[in-house]
């Protein structure tokens, strides 16, 4: 373990990853509970576009791709409103024209190929100090969005129609949650990769789901899950010498398993 | 609060070039109980949620006249939605719900007086066994009444009702119009209720709105189920006439 800790790479990814567990978990309770499991994919997919453009004109990609989320996760609800379309359908239509211009791009660069791999599959060598600070800005933005925000969202997620009737803004608040569940899947994005980003979004907070009769209750126990499946998972992709964010959704599975067995054992009243 | 009155003034609401409400204009004074009746798509919930605030009327206004207060606020107005619109999959427990009536969001550690006053609420609709329950296991007349506590909590002013006793066994509706009588009758509360059940509405409300995209009757039970009137407000979309009236005659 000490050999293990020895390793800059290592300690950084540790931070950035148990970060990356405690936030996306934080916002997948709201994605899972809202029924906007395949927004987490199509949002990922979508950073492709912004990163390939970075790639494409040199510039840092993970700044890129955080505009190119963004305004696809603004975009998503305003087709949405717009068009009368299904949730799903107007991801899927952003999700798909996101890919397309992230592959257009990339045809135009001749030496993509391993930027772009470690950007589809992400990389534990790829995380520096930078990583660090900007993982550590978005846990202050996340702790301070639960303070300010948590119970307006889960109102929200309970009863639309009750909360507005109360005077939320609930538009304004969806807009806030989109907005940090974009810069959440763009900063995981170099660690986990683009592929498998979504799940850190919904496992955890599915296996919480199964063992909570609160949605307070269902909110802590996601984030433990998150945090301690992305340090395990970690640890056990140094040792077993596997990809590190397909080791992490092997550990979340394991949990929602557990989570799922202790639920039906127990009849537990959730 | 003394004297208030509830006043709808040339209301009209209107999307693109699609009417959905005109010239809308009636008074509801306090303790009385209106129900909304009226064909599908003919805006009763529209004129709930313009009232709730949930829509801009295009034109004309909607004044809560008193002596206290001139406009109407959340803590004024309870309101229990068709339960459809909740998510019955939510993690939550009863008291949870009915707490939000206190603090209109979603609480995570109630106070000592908090909790007290949420198993009040219960008790005053017989469902003080079913604070630590979940509401997913919950049947449709509970959970009717749990809202019911929930919007009892704030003591409001309105209270608006969207299709209450709907897929409620006959035993149930007949409690949930119990509890709402006993709530006006305490409170001296404004109750508007939309509702399809016209016997419920003769039999409860002291005036009945009949609308459709505009005000066809507003009066008392006896002079609003009128086969005129009903006809005018339900025939054109396919209602056979005898049925119409048959209502009419029994009330």
């Amino acid at each position: 373990m000490v050999e293990f800790l020895s390793y800059d790479f290592i300690q950084f990814s540790l931070i950035v990853v148990a970060i990356i567990g405690f936030v996306s978990s934080f916002f997948g309770v709201f994605v899972v509970q809202r029924q906007m499991s395949f927004l987490g994919s199509g949002l990922a997919h979508s950073a492709f576009g912004g990163v390939a453009l970075g790639l494409l004109l040199g510039v840092e990609p993970l700044f890129v791709a955080l505009a190119f989320t963004m305004i696809v996760g603004l975009l998503i609800p305003v087709i949405q409103e717009r068009t009368k379309l299904a949730s799903d359908t107007s991801i899927g239509i952003m999700f798909a024209f996101s890919m397309a211009l992230g592959i257009l791009f990339l045809s135009f660069k001749d030496d993509f190929t391993t930027d772009a791999f470690n950007y589809l599959f992400g990389s534990i060598l790829a995380i520096n100090k930078q990583d660090i600070y900007i993982s550590v800005i978005l846990l202050v933005i996340t702790i301070y969005s639960f303070f300010s925000f948590w119970s307006r969202w889960a109102y929200a997620t309970f009863d639309v129609e009750l909360a507005e009737s109360d005077k939320l803004n609930v538009r304004r608040d969806n807009y806030v949650l989109s907005i940090l569940i974009a810069l959440t899947i763009v900063i995981s994005i170099k660690l986990v990769g683009i592929v498998l980003i979504s799940a850190f979004l919904v496992i955890p907070a599915a296996a919480a789901r199964l063992v909570s009769g609160t949605f307070y209750k269902m909110s802590v126990m996601s984030v433990i899950f998150g945090v301690v499946s992305a340090l395990f998972g970690l640890v056990l992709s140094y040792y077993l010498d596997i990809p590190s964010g397909a080791s992490i959704i092997i550990v979340q599975i394991g949990i929602f398993l557990v989570c799922y067995g202790l639920n039906k054992a127990l009849s537990l009243d959730v | 609060m003394s004297n208030c009155s509830l006043q709808i003034r040339n209301l009209k609401y209107e999307i693109g070039n699609y009417l959905i409400l005109n010239d809308l204009n009636f008074e509801v004074r306090e303790n009385s109980f209106v129900a909304l009746i009226g064909p599908n798509g003919g805006g009763k919930t529209t004129l709930l949620k313009m009232i709730l605030g949930l829509l801009k009327p295009s034109e004309g206004e909607i004044v809560l006249s008193s002596e206290e207060v001139k406009s109407i606020t959340a803590e004024l107005v309870g309101y229990v939605p068709q339960i459809k619109s909740m998510d019955r999959l939510f993690p939550a427990k009863v008291y949870e719900l009915v707490a939000t009536g206190i603090r209109n969001s979603w609480i995570t550690n109630l106070s000592k007086s908090e909790k007290a006053m949420v198993l009040e609420a219960l008790s005053k609709v017989g469902a003080e066994h079913l604070s630590n329950r979940q509401l997913s296991k919950l049947s449709g007349g509970e959970l009717q009444r749990i809202y019911l506590a929930r919007s009892f909590i704030r003591r409001p002013k309105i209270l608006l009702l969207d299709e209450p006793a709907t897929g409620i066994d006959i035993v149930g509706e007949k409690d949930i119009y119990h509890l709402i009588e006993s709530y006006r009758k305490e409170t001296d509360a404004i109750v508007m209720m939309v509702t399809h059940d016209w016997e419920a509405a003769y039999h409860h409300a002291d005036y009945v709105l009949v609308l459709n995209h505009k005000q066809i009757c507003y009066d008392e039970p006896k002079k609003a189920f009128r086969e005129d009137i009903l006809r005018k407000a339900f025939s054109h979309v396919g209602h056979k006439h005898e049925i119409i009236f048959k209502v009419d005659k029994n009330g």
